[in-house]
C-alpha cells in the first residue's frame, strides 16, 4: 500500500497505520452512511424518486429552506463584514468580550437557541409584544425561521474574514488615499477585493449550515405545512411514519442541491481570487 | 501661519469620526438583540419561579439520565474523533499521497449535510429493513433507536472539527523535527509523543473543546436515529424537546440553562487559548 499510494517516500514512520485509522473512520462514520443513501436513490430509481419529490408541499418546503437560508447568510456576510472590519481595526471599550461572544452560536445548543429566541418572539415574549403594535410577527412565520438561520450562521463570515483584515497591508490603502481616492472609493476598490475570497468561504459556509438547520428552527418555525415547514422537518415526519424512500428521496434532493450550490460559489471563489491575483 | 492644520497621521487609513461611532453603536446593538438576548432569555426563563422550581427540575430522573447519557455519549464520541483527528493530520501533513486533496474534501463532508439528512443515512444503513440492520437485529445488536447510534451520528456531525484545527498547524510545522528526532534513534511512537504531540496540544485542546461543545448540544441527528425513547436515547437536547413540547418550560429552560453554562465555559477557554496561544493557533485561522 505504502509503495503505491505515496507519491514521494518519507523518512517518518506511521503512514499506513495512520492513513488506515483515517480511511476506516471516514469510511465507518461518513461514507458508509451517504453511500447507502445514495444508493438507495439508485435503487428506487431517478423517475420514482422525482415522483416523490415532485409534490407541492415538498417543494415549498424545499424553497423555504434554501430561500431563507440564502436570506439569512447574505444578511451574515454585509453584517460580518462590517462587525469583523469594527472588530479589528476599531478600538472601544468591550471589544475583546463582544470579539470572544461572536463564537457563541457555534457553542451553544442549537435546540436551546431556538426556544430561547422562540421565548423571546412568540406574541408574549419581550420582542414579540414590541413589535406586535407595529403588526410585526415573528415566531411562527418566515421571519422567524430567518432570525434563527441569522443566529447560526452569524459567526462564520467574521471568522473567515477577521484574519484577512489584521494582515491586511495599510501602506496599500495610505497609497489610494494619496492618489487621491476617498476613503469610501479605496473601501469599495482596494479593500472589499481583497476581503472577497474569505467572505465567500464564511458565506459558503453558513449557507450550507443554514440550509439543512434544524433544532434552531422548528422551535420558531411553527411548522405549517406549505408554509413555514422546512425540509429536514419533513424527512423527520417521513421518517416517522416509516416511510424511509419518500424521507430518502427529500434527502438526496437536499443533498445535490447543496453540492450544486457550493460547487457554484466555489466558481465564484476562483473568479474573485484572479481578480485580485491570489491564484 | 495660523491656517497650517494638523492632520494625524492615521487619517487616511480609517473612517470618519462620526461614521466609526455609528458603526460601532450599530454593531454593538445588533449583536446586543442577536446574540445576548436570547442567551439571557434562557436563564430568565429558567428562573422564573425561582431558583427553587428550576433546581428541582433538574433533580428529576429524566433530567439526571438525560444528562448522564449526554455526558457519556461526548465521553466517547469525541476522544474517538479526536484519535481520528491526530491521525489524518498526521497522514495529510506528514506524507505526500495521491488523492490528498479529495480526502480533505471527504473530511469536510459532514459541513455540508444537514445533521437531519446524516441522521437518515445511519438509519438506512443500520435500520431493521437494510441487509446489514437485519443482521444485526439477528445477532441482537443494536444501533438504531440505541445508544451505538446516538455516538455514531454525534461522530458524524463533529467529524472534521479536530482534523480542521490540526492540519493547518502541522502544515506549518513542518517535519523537520521530527526528523531529527528519528535520526537520533527515536522510536516513532516517541517521536510522536515527545515531539509531534506537545506542538500541537494546543490546536488538538482548541479542536476537541469545539468538537465537545457541538457533541452535547447535537439535535438533529441525533432526534432522527435516537428513537427519543424517553429515560433511555434521551439526551439533552432531546429532553429538552420533549419538556418544551410538554409544555413544562420552567423544566425545559433549566436544562437548557446547563447546556448554555457549558456553552459560556467553552467560550472562555476557548478565548483563554486564543489569547494565551494566539501564535500557535494563528494557522488555524488563516487558512
Amino acid at each position: 500500500m505504502r509503495a503505491s499510494i505515496l507519491r514521494s517516500p518519507s523518512p517518518l514512520p506511521g503512514f499506513g497505520l495512520s492513513f488506515g485509522v483515517m480511511v476506516a473512520v471516514l469510511s465507518i462514520v461518513v461514507l458508509l452512511p451517504i453511500g447507502t443513501l445514495l444508493g438507495r436513490g439508485l435503487m428506487i430509481g431517478p423517475g420514482e424518486l422525482w415522483g416523490m419529490v415532485n409534490s407541492r408541499r415538498i417543494w415549498s418546503a424545499l424553497s423555504l429552506s434554501f430561500r431563507a437560508a440564502l436570506a439569512a447568510s447574505l444578511f451574515n456576510l454585509v453584517f460580518g463584514l462590517v462587525l469583523a472590519w469594527v472588530l479589528v481595526r476599531y478600538r472601544f471599550w468591550g471589544r475583546r468580550f463582544v470579539d470572544a461572544a461572536v463564537d457563541l452560536p457555534f457553542a451553544l445548543p442549537t435546540a436551546v437557541a431556538g426556544i430561547a429566541l422562540t421565548a423571546l418572539y412568540a406574541p408574549n415574549g419581550v420582542f414579540g409584544q414590541m413589535l406586535a403594535p407595529l403588526g410585526i410577527k415573528v415566531a411562527y412565520t418566515e421571519a422567524g425561521i430567518w432570525m434563527a438561520l441569522i443566529f447560526i450562521g452569524l459567526p462564520f463570515v467574521v471568522r473567515t474574514v477577521q484574519p484577512v483584515i489584521e494582515e491586511l497591508d495599510r501602506e496599500v490603502e495610505e497609497v489610494s488615499a494619496t492618489l487621491g481616492a476617498r476613503r469610501a472609493y479605496t473601501l469599495r476598490r482596494v479593500v472589499l477585493p481583497t476581503l472577497a475570497p474569505a467572505a465567500l468561504t464564511g458565506f459558503a459556509l453558513a449557507l450550507a449550515r443554514s440550509v439543512g438547520e434544524y433544532g434552531s428552527v422548528i422551535f420558531i418555525a411553527g411548522n405549517i405545512p406549505n408554509l413555514t415547514e422546512i425540509a429536514p422537518l419533513l424527512i423527520v415526519i417521513r421518517l416517522e411514519e416509516y416511510n424511509y424512500d419518500a424521507a430518502a428521496a427529500i434527502g438526496i434532493a437536499m443533498l445535490l442541491i447543496s453540492f450544486a450550490m457550493l460547487l457554484a460559489i466555489n466558481l465564484v471563489q476562483i473568479w474573485s481570487r484572479r481578480r485580485i491575483g491570489l491564484v | 501661519m495660523s491656517d497650517i492644520t494638523f492632520i494625524r497621521a492615521e487619517s487616511v487609513t480609517t473612517e470618519p469620526r462620526l461614521t466609526r461611532g455609528v458603526l460601532i453603536g450599530v454593531t454593538m446593538a445588533l449583536i446586543a438583540v442577536l446574540l445576548f438576548a436570547p442567551l439571557i432569555a434562557v436563564f430568565a426563563e429558567a428562573l422564573s419561579r425561582g431558583w427553587a422550581a428550576a433546581v428541582a427540575s433538574l433533580a428529576s430522573p429524566d433530567a439526571r439520565s438525560a444528562i448522564r447519557l449526554t455526558l457519556i455519549v461526548a465521553a466517547i464520541a469525541v476522544p474517538l474523533n479526536a484519535v481520528f483527528g491526530i491521525a489524518a493530520a498526521w497522514a495529510i501533513t506528514k506524507f505526500d499521497f495521491r488523492g490528498k486533496a479529495f480526502l480533505i474534501t471527504l473530511i469536510d463532508l459532514p459541513f455540508s449535510v444537514s445533521p437531519v439528512v446524516a441522521g437518515l443515512a445511519l438509519v438506512l444503513l443500520f435500520g431493521v429493513n437494510s441487509s446489514l440492520g437485519a443482521w444485526l437485529v439477528a445477532n441482537d445488536l443494536r444501533i438504531v433507536f440505541a445508544f451505538p447510534g446516538i455516538v455514531l451520528a454525534t461522530m458524524f456531525v463533529t467529524f472534521p472539527f479536530v482534523a480542521r484545527e490540526l492540519i493547518p498547524v502541522m502544515i506549518e510545522q513542518g517535519r523537520a523535527e521530527e526528523e531529527a528526532a528519528l535520526t537520533l534513534g527515536a522510536s516513532g511512537w516517541r517521536t510522536f509523543f515527545t515531539v509531534t504531540l506537545p506542538n500541537i496540544r494546543w490546536a488538538l485542546l482548541y479542536g476537541v473543546l469545539l468538537c465537545n461543545a457541538r457533541a452535547m448540544g447535537e439535535f438533529g441527528a441525533v432526534a432522527v436515529i435516537s428513537g427519543k425513547i424517553r429515560g433511555e436515547t434521551t439526551t439533552m437536547p432531546i429532553m429538552i424537546e420533549m419538556l418544551y413540547n410538554e409544555y413544562l418550560s420552567v423544566a425545559a429552560f433549566s436544562l437548557a440553562a446547563v447546556l448554555a453554562l457549558l456553552a459560556l465555559v467553552t467560550l472562555t477557554l476557548k478565548s483563554l487559548l486564543e489569547w494565551r496561544h494566539a501564535d500557535l493557533l494563528a494557522a488555524t485561522r488563516r487558512h
